[in-house]
């Protein structure tokens, strides 16, 4: 297990490489070490995860130097593989590795294309490091790489100044959420002593009763920086124009990398937020209220990305939300399911637009089923996989997990259920909508070039994996096994149930697969819904969110640094800079040209001198 | 009572007022040099009273020193002014004032 460091070393080096010499290998060598480096770490991690389960699942902790020592408060550059860490792992270098590869197909006629495999290794190299870091600070080094490389993919094609515009709008919002994380940080340093997660949480029940009011604060503050880099509720309004990067980065972010990035951090934390009951509600009344909001935005949008980003921040929701009501391996078995049908999903939705010659509204595609079978097949597994369809999908399994944990977990409630239950008939209705709009109906648009192989390929995979990797845990009524959560049990806690009962799971599961079935055949029957203009243009722009923030914080700034734009505290300095130049005025008036005035000034000099001399010497 | 000393060292006080005067009022440049050859020479002289008032050489020796320096001080001095005239077709010294900060 010693070279587990390889696996973020590996991407890392695949940067660098590309970064320095991406003229002298080409471009062939620029694909092989861009999809190399993390094909090799998914190679890695699949023998340390192979080793991890063969060797009694034991926590294995890799020292690789000291960063910080200061007293008694030591930070190392430390690795940190657990069950929890392994799973992200996972995720990341393999479905990383399958976007890298549809990258190769999708960009191949881009004249940025080392740029762009770089920046792609950088962000997954970042993204593993923030998994596999042992202590916060760390973790927090990851979590700004992954924010940089987010800025600099999102604004890839940066000759467009919207894509610039949205690139920096990802960057200051997920600040605001940063933030609050580097002062959840502090207080933590201030109060335990450490940043070394294992002593943060072994301190933490020591120190803190139930719901302290430190405790509170500090989780209040991760959940902070959860919901800046997760896009949910208040900061949820990045994601939807982070779709100005190319499509590849899209799948990455939302799927593989950076947006579950608040999941794993509340779920690593997981005593802090059982301490602190208060912010753990917080977190599941975030968790509904988003996945709804941002359900009903995606039933509107007519660009298919936009659609799927917010289905992105809807299901993310979702996991908030079984993380609120405890059920933290519900969470990041969603999280699996969620990365293999949304990159699926958002890749399908690339060969789509790529087709189409880079069109992405819904309204002018239609009838691909015939033109572009392929797509159509995986993209339909990916959309029953979203919709959580029974049985062969694998988001079912894990999303009517999160369902009926919902309600039956200790802190969960009816309500919880219901809000879920709605947010899932909401998912099957805008995503077939996507779905018979893009693939059914009459063709509006010709197809161009039907996508290659190197696209195809990864499309496959991940068809595979949406439909069976629901089978790692099953449901009390079907077949109940739990090779996911046991895999956990050592990191996270179990679920605190508050009854136990098979007959209400399956009513929970048939009224969720019911209502899926009902969305899809209203669809089916209407694509057009009757609600009032003025409230879908009011969901379409994401329930006003954007242009709220933009008369509470933007506007006001702008006219506070068009007021200042003399730049006030420069006053001191100017007129500094002007005092010395009024002096230089004045002196250089002196220097009049005039031989016998500088005479006079000697004479008058030596007079003065020898006047003081001779009162020195004979008056005093 | 005046002794030699004191009335030689007073008239080179007097020579050396005489000549800073005139060349604070004076404004052409050759009287100017004139003036500063008549300050050299009252120093000359301040230097001989005081070698005979004391009986030693040294004095004597400076007024030597001196009277090369003005000769060469002259030579230059003169140079100077000839091309000043050159170029201002004058031997006004406040014409000569285009160095003005």
């Amino acid at each position: 297990m010693q070279w587990i460091y390889l696996i973020p070393a590996l991407p890392f080096l695949g940067a660098l490489i590309l970064v320095l010499f991406s003229r002298a290998i080409g471009k062939t060598g620029v694909s092989l070490i861009g999809c190399g480096s993390v094909g090799i770490a998914a190679l890695i991690t699949l023998i340390a995860g192979g080793q991890f389960i063969g060797g009694g699942w034991q926590q294995f902790t890799l020292p690789l130097w000291n960063w910080l020592s200061i007293g008694d408060f030591n930070i190392g550059i430390t690795l940190h593989l657990d069950a929890l860490s392994l799973a992200f792992t996972f995720v990341i270098t393999f479905v990383g590795f399958l976007i890298h590869l549809y990258s190769t197909g999708y960009m191949a006629d881009d004249p940025d294309y080392a740029r762009f495999f770089a920046c792609m290794n950088l962000f997954v190299g970042s993204m593993l490091m923030l998994v596999l870091a042992d202590n916060l600070l760390l973790l927090y080094l990851g979590w700004e790489g992954v924010g940089l490389c987010s800025y600099l993919l999102i604004g890839f094609w940066y000759k467009d100044p919207a894509n610039g515009a949205a690139a920096r709008k990802a960057f200051i919002v997920t600040r605001v959420g940063d933030t609050a994380m580097a002062i959840a940080l502090f207080l933590l340093v201030q109060h335990t002593g450490s940043l070394q997660l294992s002593t943060i949480l072994a301190r933490a029940t020591q120190l803190w009763a139930q719901g302290d009011p430190t405790v509170t604060l500090i989780a209040f503050l991760l959940l902070g920086g959860a919901v800046g880099k997760s896009a949910q509720l208040p900061l949820q309004t990045w994601l939807p124009d982070a779709m100005a990067g190319p499509t590849p980065v899209s799948a990455l972010i939302h799927a593989a990398t950076m947006v579950t990035a608040g999941v794993y951090l509340i779920a690593r934390t997981n005593i802090l937020f059982i301490l602190a009951p208060a912010a753990q509600a917080t977190v599941a009344i975030v968790g509904a209220v988003t996945l709804i909001l941002a359900g009903c935005s995606a039933f509107v949008q007519t660009d298919i990305k936009r659609v799927l980003a917010y289905s992105t921040i809807s299901q993310i929701g979702y996991m908030f939300l079984a993380l609120g009501v405890g059920a933290w391996s519900a969470a990041v078995f969603h999280f699996i399911t969620h990365a293999f049908f949304k990159a699926l999903l958002f890749m399908g939705a690339g060969a789509v637009i790529v087709a189409l010659h880079h069109e992405q509204d819904m309204f002018r595609m239609g009838g691909l089923r015939k033109s572009l079978p392929g797509v159509f097949w995986v993209f339909l597994t990916g959309a029953a996989s979203l919709v959580a369809i029974p049985f062969i999908s694998a988001g079912f399994y894990s999303k009517d997990q999160i369902v009926w944990l919902a309600w039956s977990s200790a802190n969960g409630n009816i309500g919880y259920w219901l809000v879920a239950i709605i947010g899932a008939f909401i998912t099957a209705m805008y995503t077939f909508r996507m779905v018979f709009l893009v693939f059914f109906g009459e063709e509006k648009t010709h197809v161009h070039h039907p996508p290659g192989r190197s696209m195809m390929i990864p499309l496959y995979i991940l068809a595979v994996c949406s439909t069976f990797a629901g089978f790692i845990e099953l449901p009390h009524t079907l077949g109940h096994i739990t090779m996911l959560s046991d895999l956990l049990r050592p990191v996270l806690p179990s679920v605190p149930l508050q009854f136990e009962s098979t007959g209400l799971e399956w009513v929970s599961q048939g009224v969720a697969a019911l209502l899926s079935f009902l969305g899809i055949y209203i669809i089916w029957r209407s694509l057009y819904i009757p609600f009032p203009v003025g409230l879908k243009e009011f969901w379409k722009n994401g329930w006003g969110f954007d242009m709220a923030y933009d008369r509470i914080f933007v506007r006001p700034f702008v006219l506070l640094a068009r007021w200042n734009r003399r730049d006030m505290v420069d006053k001191l300095y100017t007129g500094l800079a002007g005092l010395t130049r009024s002096f230089h005025r004045a002196m250089s008036a002196t220097q009049s040209g005039v031989l016998r005035w500088y005479i006079m000034g000697i004479v008058m000099g030596a007079v003065l001198i020898l006047s003081v001399i001779i009162w020195r010497q004979y008056v005093v | 009572m005046i002794t030699s000393t004191t009335a030689g060292l007073t008239l080179a006080g007097i020579l050396f007022t005489l000549g800073l005067i005139s060349i604070l009022i004076r404004r052409n440049i050759i009287f100017m040099l004139v003036s500063v050859e008549i300050m050299l020479n009252a120093a000359g002289l301040a230097f001989v009273v005081a070698a005979s008032r004391w009986g030693q050489p040294e004095g004597q020796v400076m007024f030597m020193f001196i009277l090369a320096m003005a000769a060469a001080e002259v030579s230059v001095g003169l140079a100077l002014i000839l091309q000043l005239y050159h170029q201002l077709k004058t031997l006004d010294s406040d014409e000569a004032s285009r160095m003005r900060g």
